[in-house]
């Protein structure tokens, strides 16, 4: 179990673009990190600038206060789990399992415990004689689990692990591995751009974005208050308004006036907020923040309808759960729930 | 179904007309006539008895078949590394390598023998086997860089890094997990370079020296002076031993590791 640390880093594939910027990132003993992030923003390259496959051009990574800079990947001691599994397919599950350990030079009798043992936890004893070729993806995610776990690992770093899942499985295999992550108390980096699956496996997130960390902090944190634009887009605030502060007053650009706990100090700002956190209220509604819209398009969502409106300023997505229909073109009346007003 | 039939009776067309030729040589290997004809006349075996009782046969057999070994084996150790170094590795220049390691087998064979002579005999004053083999070793290292090559493209690589995450140095984890891989690749590499080196004539011709033939130039030379069935019967014993490498192939890897 180890803490790790990353300062610095900087990448480079091809000598001219950085991948990743002067990267810092901790995670500390027996967390769960999750690196959320869109397409193409070097989650990947983050997690195998850990693992140590890629070199980078600058920066230092820590384990536990020791450099881990220039140590090969082969004595690292880190569980890996590919987003493909990357299992070997010439040897059936049993040997798959085991091949870390044999590397260990470990004598046969304690191999076969550990391997039966994490087999069990993973539920795969029925398996241990098939080849990976004649597995389920699920049950193919499961061995590369075990396999990275059974070498008792510093670190455990997962590469988008459930998605070649369905997604009730995804679900099962995400409790899964919490619970397993949870149990053997282990360190690790859990790459996702769900953020669904990001947040309910996490204990910190790291959104990241081009290369650079965006936000660090419990899900809840980030859930709730996105610092950037950037996050708050990626993690479903739908809605953002330019504000800009007369007198002391935020007001919108038609002079509507907003009111929040805190105004910042900006002049200009930018509010958002999630779809449900607004309520369409009657006309005669008294109160802060109502907001006057026209229905442009309605979806249906399952458990409520979602309105997109049109107001002096821009669009407005609002989530309605209330029964209530309204058609396109009716003028609506909503108001915006001051608590969970966002300024970024 | 009738288009199913149609493809069948193309199939056993395209069979028969394969397999014609070698059946007839087959058939002439046993014949008693003095030259090689068809039909037969008579059944012996006198054909076969007259291959093991010239010397230049059983010579050129011993060093065909050590050559094809020799320079498989060497091929093997420069082209598997080789290979593995073109598609593991982004090396500037990838495409121009990849076509220069095949330039032996775009050149006809009768200019790079003849260039070859001009280098290893002339110029180098070399020894004929020396010259031989290093002739035979640029003819079927093409084919083991190209087979194990395409080999490796399927292969997936992060397979390789996983073994080193858990532990395992590279040079290790090429043998524990690159080559039981590439296996098939490798077998059916050696196979079509082995055939290349034993059935080649261009390059021995011009490499051979007095006294020194390989089984193919032997055989050309035998044909100069005699018709007799003793060729034929030669080729019986050669596709004789050829089935029975395939059999060997198919009983240990399948035959579909040469095709695939
Ligand atoms: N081997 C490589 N050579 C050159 N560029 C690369 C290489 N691997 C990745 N990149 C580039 O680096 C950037 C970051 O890639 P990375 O794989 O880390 O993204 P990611 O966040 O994991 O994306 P995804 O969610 O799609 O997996 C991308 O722009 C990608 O094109
Ligand atoms: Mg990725």
């Amino acid at each position: 179990m180890a803490e790790v640390r990353l300062e610095n880093i900087t990448v480079s594939y091809d000598g001219k673009n950085n991948v990743l910027e002067g990267l810092n990132l901790k995670v500390n003993e027996g967390e769960l990190l999750a690196l959320l992030g869109p397409s193409g923003c070097g989650k990947t390259t983050t997690l195998r600038v850990i693992a140590g496959f890629i070199d980078p051009k600058d920066g230092h990574m820590y384990c536990d206060d020791r450099d881990f800079t220039r140590i090969p990947v082969h004595k690292r001691n880190f569980g890996l789990v590919f987003q493909s599994y990357a299992l070997f397919p010439h040897l059936n599950v049993y040997e798959n399992v085991a091949f870390g350990l044999k590397l260990r030079k470990m004598d046969k009798v304690t191999i076969e415990k550990k391997v039966t043992e994490i087999l069990k936890v993973c539920d795969l004893t029925e398996f241990k004689d098939r080849l990976p070729k004649n597995l389920s993806g699920g049950q193919r995610q499961r061995v590369a689990l075990a396999r990275a776990l059974v070498i008792e690992p510093e670190l455990l770093l997962l590469d988008e692990p459930l998605s070649n899942l369905d997604a009730k499985l995804r679900l099962n295999m995400r409790v899964e591995i919490k619970r397993i992550q949870k149990k053997l108390g282990i360190t690790t980096v859990f790459v996702t751009h769900d953020q669904e699956e990001c947040f309910s496996i996490s204990d910190k997130v790291a959104v990241m974005n081009g290369g650079v960390i965006e936000q660090f902090g419990t899900p809840e944190e980030i859930y709730t208050r996105p610092k950037t634009e950037f996050v708050a887009r990626f993690i479903g605030f739908e809605n953002f308004i330019k504000l800009h502060k007369v007198d002391g007053v935020l007001e919108c650009a038609d002079g509507t006036k907003i009111s929040v706990d805190d105004s910042g100090d900006k002049d200009e700002c930018l509010l958002t907020i999630r779809p449900d956190d607004i309520k369409i209220v009657a006309d005669d509604y008294k109160g802060e923040n109502v907001l006057c819209g026209e229905v442009v398009v309605r979806t249906y969502l399952g458990k409520s309808y979602q309105y997109e409106t049109m107001t002096p300023f821009g669009k407005v997505v609002v989530n309605d759960a209330s029964g209530t229909l309204y058609n396109t073109g009716d003028k609506i009346r909503m108001v915006l729930d001051k608590a969970k007003i966002v300024l970024v | 179904m009738k288009k199913g039939g149609f493809i069948t009776i193309v199939a056993v067309l395209v069979f028969v007309f394969l397999m014609f030729p070698l059946v007839i040589i087959a058939c002439t290997a046993f014949n008693t006539a003095p030259t090689i004809s068809f039909p037969i006349q008579g059944f012996t075996l006198d054909w076969f008895k007259n291959v093991f009782a010239t010397e230049s046969f059983i010579d050129g057999f011993k060093l065909s078949f050590t050559l094809a070994i020799v320079a498989t084996l060497l091929a093997l150790l420069v082209g598997v590394p080789a290979a593995y170094a073109l598609s593991r590795f982004s090396i500037k220049g990838k495409k121009f390598l990849k076509n220069y390691f095949l330039s032996p087998t775009i050149i006809p064979g009768i200019v790079l023998g003849y260039a070859l002579y001009q280098f290893i005999v002339l110029t180098l004053k070399m020894g004929v086997i020396e010259g031989l083999l290093i002739g035979h070793f640029m003819v079927v290292l093409p084919y083991i860089i190209r087979v194990v090559g395409s080999s490796l493209e399927q292969f997936d690589f992060s397979i390789e890094e996983m073994a080193w995450t858990l532990g395992c140095p590279k040079i290790k984890a090429f043998f524990k997990v690159v080559l039981p891989n590439i296996s098939s690749g490798i077998v059916a590499s050696f196979m079509l370079a082995f055939i290349n080196s034993f059935n080649n004539i261009p390059i021995s011709m011009f490499l051979s020296g007095p006294g020194v033939r390989t089984l193919p130039t032997a055989l050309m030379n035998y044909i100069e002076y005699f018709y007799d069935p003793t060729v034929s019967a030669i080729s019986v014993l050669l596709m004789i031993g050829t089935i029975l490498i395939m059999v060997l192939v198919e009983k240990t890897l399948g035959i579909g590791a040469l095709t695939k």
